[in-house]
């Protein structure tokens, strides 16, 4: 089986098929970006994109995403440049113990590949399935509408 | 990687870029997994804890308990009535018997579900009215199940009781409630070559980590290091629990030498971490037809669960500030701590003020409304204002009472007058919906108080390359507070942010500072470091003073440089120039809370050296089918003395008032027989993105004499006013009083 992870290309025994993707990436690939919080696919600080879908890494096996492209926090970023998402989670303050983060920010980009003018409550009903308990999601959706107009740029 | 940002803090980087390592990120060579036993018991005896099996399981390395401590098994911060590992008694359904340390953590799993243990059963207690009695006794040994009682004696409410015009009496009950930060407890602990143990570890006090884990080991404070890492949130509640897992970690490693990672799935941690106090309140309350509040009388009974942790100090707070921000001539009030065998209870944002507050801002509103008074002007003829006397005797002054400016404030920015005047009272509008308006207020002493030493310290060290390395005994638990240290030491040193970097600090590296809860960190951590940057300047300025030509008193330090009445030097060659001369700019100082007071017998006394003011309205509708309650808008304003980082200052508001509203109105652990049932953040609900509105905050700065720096706190007013302002919606909506919390509307068919 193969899975391509942040562009990179891995062969994995299919005999794993059936182990957690955030097992894999967590303790395989040291990718420890991706948390986490609740094991049981409610609380999002897992959230990974598979073919530019959000997906619970600790919900879906390795088989789930065999032929895919899986991208996590640590893909964001190119050649030592900021992605404009995460630009913005720091222009508007909304990281704070950020731990939910990565799920917030993978959940953010995945809502602005698909719609570059998303209204507050849509930014709000894409993130509805990340928990934060810091930020109280008014600065989290701040950085999200910031970061829209980047995305309809580079369309 | 640079950041170029308009709002700032030092480690959000590392954040949004995947690169934080939290406790479970952290390997080493070598390591091994360690995980929890439990009993399905809530009560009994411990008769014996066969390990056999388990230990022969793949992987095993050891099985761990009670048996193989060192130093001490029992500890805590107030009472030494916890069992790190329980020995003889089970008390609580969180206890833990063994660990299985094993090469992997499926493996550790595995052979956890081999250890057996032998119970006999005992009766239990899930009231703390009825453990009160002491029928049965949780701790034997300590004759009683009460755990502290507090009081106010102030006046003589009996007697005045007597000539009030209207006396209210009522009940209130508030439920436990989860910290739910995301990141679970995580503790590694690292058996180093010269004898001493580190820990990375998700918490808040590694001071307390390193107390607990002295006394599992029977080891001095030098042989165990803990150290600051990144931490996934806390909110109170990785104080005890996180020290008990990073003893339980370090244990292990000393036992088998070797690495120990120690991390909670989430039905373990909210299992066994303590929760915010399920609070039983008598709340009566006496007042003139004038409107004039003349006597209160409160019983208060926390259940403080199978161990003592920190509820004194919970209780004491309730205490101090059990008649809201009023002045009340006449009051009695008995607090009462008392064991029982549900889960435990201690630290959490708020700390016994936001149950009070949900009954007193309930009380003001059903004492307007007897006499036919306008809620607002209620509060206002009865609030604290400058030169008050507070129920303790505490007269307030010093700093700013701002109690009407936030309340002004909340009411224009919710347009409280203009949308009351929409509040159904039961009555359908014409969208078929309940409305209104709620609000709350609350003055809050800071940080610790007479609860106990308050002291912190901040070391800057000024390297010769013109770098600098600031730490303090605060901690970073996400709130931001290296941030507002580093803006805060920018400030004073007059120099660029980006020269400063805030060293993490360990145990070893700088003195006991206290725990970072209280809405403390800003406040004493900030006020440390002006102290050693005044420290420095003092210094730099004896020795510079020559190379400015002027008197020591006549340099200022700003531009990035320091300046006399005719020359400047750059900051770059004042360090250096230090060097040459054989100085080190380099200053510790510790900061002493201004001193308090407290009488336990009168519960008089000055028992905060200064406090905060905060007032939040809500508006709300209401769908009478499902009882469902939306939150439409809400408006906070907190005065904060000064706000050193003004984005993170609204985070902290935001965050409190999401999390205020989570208690206010869907949080439950669903607790039967002393157990947790609610065990995930499936059935346990916090507020989502799409539960709470936009809310509008604004920031009040009053600075105050007393913080060397004049900031003072948020953490904790932030949260405190949620549910009694939902409450009094609801009440404006339906025409019905919640008196116990979660808040629910019954839904009607």
């Amino acid at each position: 089986m193969e899975i391509t992870i942040n562009g990179t290309k891995h062969i994995i025994d299919d005999a794993r098929q059936d182990e957690a993707l955030l097992e894999f990436l967590r303790e395989d690939l040291n990718l420890t970006g991706t948390k986490n919080g609740c094991n049981v696919g409610v609380c999002g600080a897992c959230v990974v994109l598979i073919d530019d879908k959000p997906m619970r890494a600790c919900r879906r096996q390795l088989k789930h995403a065999a032929g895919k492209n899986v991208l996590t926090v640590e893909g964001l970023s190119q050649n030592d440049t900021l992605h404009p998402i995460q630009q913005a989670f720091l222009d508007k303050a909304a990281v704070q113990c950020g731990y939910c983060i990565p799920g917030m920010l993978l959940s953010g980009h995945a809502l602005l590949m698909q719609n570059q003018q998303p209204s507050r409550d849509d930014i709000r009903k894409a993130i509805n399935n990340n928990l934060c308990r810091c930020t109280g999601y008014v600065q989290i959706v701040d950085a999200i509408e910031a970061a829209a107009p980047h995305y309809a740029k580079n369309e | 990687m640079t950041q170029n940002t308009s709002a700032w803090r030092n480690d959000a980087l590392a954040k949004v870029t995947g690169k934080a390592k939290y406790a479970d990120d952290y390997k080493f060579y070598e390591m091994l997994h360690v995980v929890p036993v439990y009993t399905e018991e809530v009560s009994a005896e411990v008769l014996a804890i066969h390990t056999d099996e388990a230990a022969r399981m793949p992987g095993v390395v050891r099985v761990v308990t009670y048996r193989d401590v060192p130093g001490k098994v029992n500890f805590g911060q107030i009472q030494k009535d916890y069992q790190i590992l329980a020995s003889d008694r089970i008390r609580m359904h969180g206890d833990v018997v063994a660990l299985v340390v094993a090469q992997t953590r499926a493996q550790a799993l595995a052979a956890a579900a081999c250890v057996k243990v032998d119970c006999k059963p005992l009766p239990a207690i899930f009231d703390p009215e009825e453990g009160y009695k002491d029928n049965f006794l949780i701790h034997p040994d300590k004759g009683t199940n009460l755990i502290n009682h507090h009081a106010v004696r102030t006046g003589n409410a009996q007697e005045a009781f007597k000539s009030c015009d209207f006396v209210l009496e009522e009940i209130f009950t508030t439920q436990h409630q989860e910290h739910a930060y995301i990141e679970p407890e995580s503790s590694v602990a690292v058996p180093d070559d010269d004898g001493v143990i580190r820990i990375y570890g998700s918490m808040q006090h590694p001071f307390v980590a390193r107390r607990f884990t002295a006394c599992l080991l029977g080891e001095p404070f030098s042989n165990i290091e803990v150290f600051t890492i990144a931490v996934g949130g806390g909110f109170g509640g990785k104080d005890d629990t996180a020290a008990l897992v990073a003893a339980r970690a370090a244990l292990c490693a000393r036992l088998t030498n070797r690495p120990c990672k120690l991390t909670y799935d989430r039905e373990w941690s909210m299992r066994e971490s303590y929760k915010r106090h399920a609070y039983k309140v008598y709340y009566k309350m006496g007042f003139s037809g004038s409107g004039l509040i003349q006597a209160c009388d409160v019983t208060i009974f926390a259940d403080g669960g199978a161990y003592c942790s920190v509820t004194p100090w919970v209780t004491w707070r309730s205490t101090v500030q059990c008649c809201g921000p009023y002045c009340v001539p006449n009051v009695h009030c008995d607090t009462y701590g008392v064991h029982t065998n549900n889960i435990f209870t201690g630290a959490f944002r708020g700390f016994g003020s936001p149950q009070m507050n949900f009954i007193v801002e309930q009380m003001v509103e059903k004492a307007a409304q007897t006499l036919g008074m306008d809620e607002i002007e209620f509060r206002r003829l009865n609030m604290v204002k400058q030169g008050s006397t507070t129920i303790t005797q505490q007269k307030l002054d010093g700093h700013t009472v701002s109690m009407a400016e936030v309340l002004d404030t909340t009411l224009a920015k919710i347009d409280y007058y203009e949308k009351r005047k929409r509040n159904t009272y039961g009555v359908l509008n014409e969208t078929g919906e309940y409305y209104a308006v709620g609000l709350a207020m609350s003055y809050r002493g800071m940080s610790l108080g007479a609860e106990g030493i308050d002291i912190c310290a901040a070391i800057i060290n000024a390297q010769y390359d013109g770098s600098i390395l600031i730490e303090t005994g605060i901690h970073e638990n996400g709130q931001g507070s290296e941030a507002a240290m580093i803006l805060m030491a920018a400030e004073c040193l007059g120099v660029c942010k980006d020269r400063i970097r805030y060293r993490r600090s360990s145990t070893s590296s700088i003195p006991d500072s206290g725990t970072t809860v209280a809405s403390r960190g800003t406040l004493m951590g900030t006020s440390a470091i002006v102290l050693a940057c005044n420290k420095l300047k003092e210094q730099m300025a004896r020795v510079l003073s020559e190379s400015l030509k002027c008197q020591p008193k006549e340099v200022r330090f700003e531009n990035d440089g320091l300046c006399g009445p005719n020359h400047t030097i750059t900051w770059d060659e004042a360090v250096w120039t230090m060097f040459l001369r054989q100085e080190h700019p380099y200053a510790m100082a510790t900061f002493q809370a201004p001193e308090v007071s407290w009488d336990e017998e009168t519960g008089h006394g000055n028992a905060y050296f200064t406090w905060v003011y905060g007032c939040q309205a809500v508006e709300i509708a209401i769908q009478p089918k499902t009882g469902k309650i939306r939150l439409l808008s809400a408006a906070a304003t907190h005065d904060v003395g000064k706000a050193v980082n003004p984005p993170f200052v609204l985070g902290q508001i935001y965050g409190g008032m999401a999390q205020g509203y989570g208690y206010a109105t869907m949080e439950d652990l669903g607790i039967k027989n002393g157990k947790v049932t609610n065990l995930n953040l499936g059935k346990y609900k916090i507020p989502k993105a799409t539960d709470v509105p936009d809310f509008i905050v604004t920031i009040v700065e009053n600075p105050d004499p007393l913080s060397k720096s004049h900031a003072k706190g948020i953490g904790e007013p932030a949260l405190e006013l949620m549910a009694p302002a939902v409450a009094n919606a609801v009440f404006h909506a339906t025409g019905q009083r919640c008196q116990s919390l979660p808040v629910t509307v019954t839904p009607q068919s």
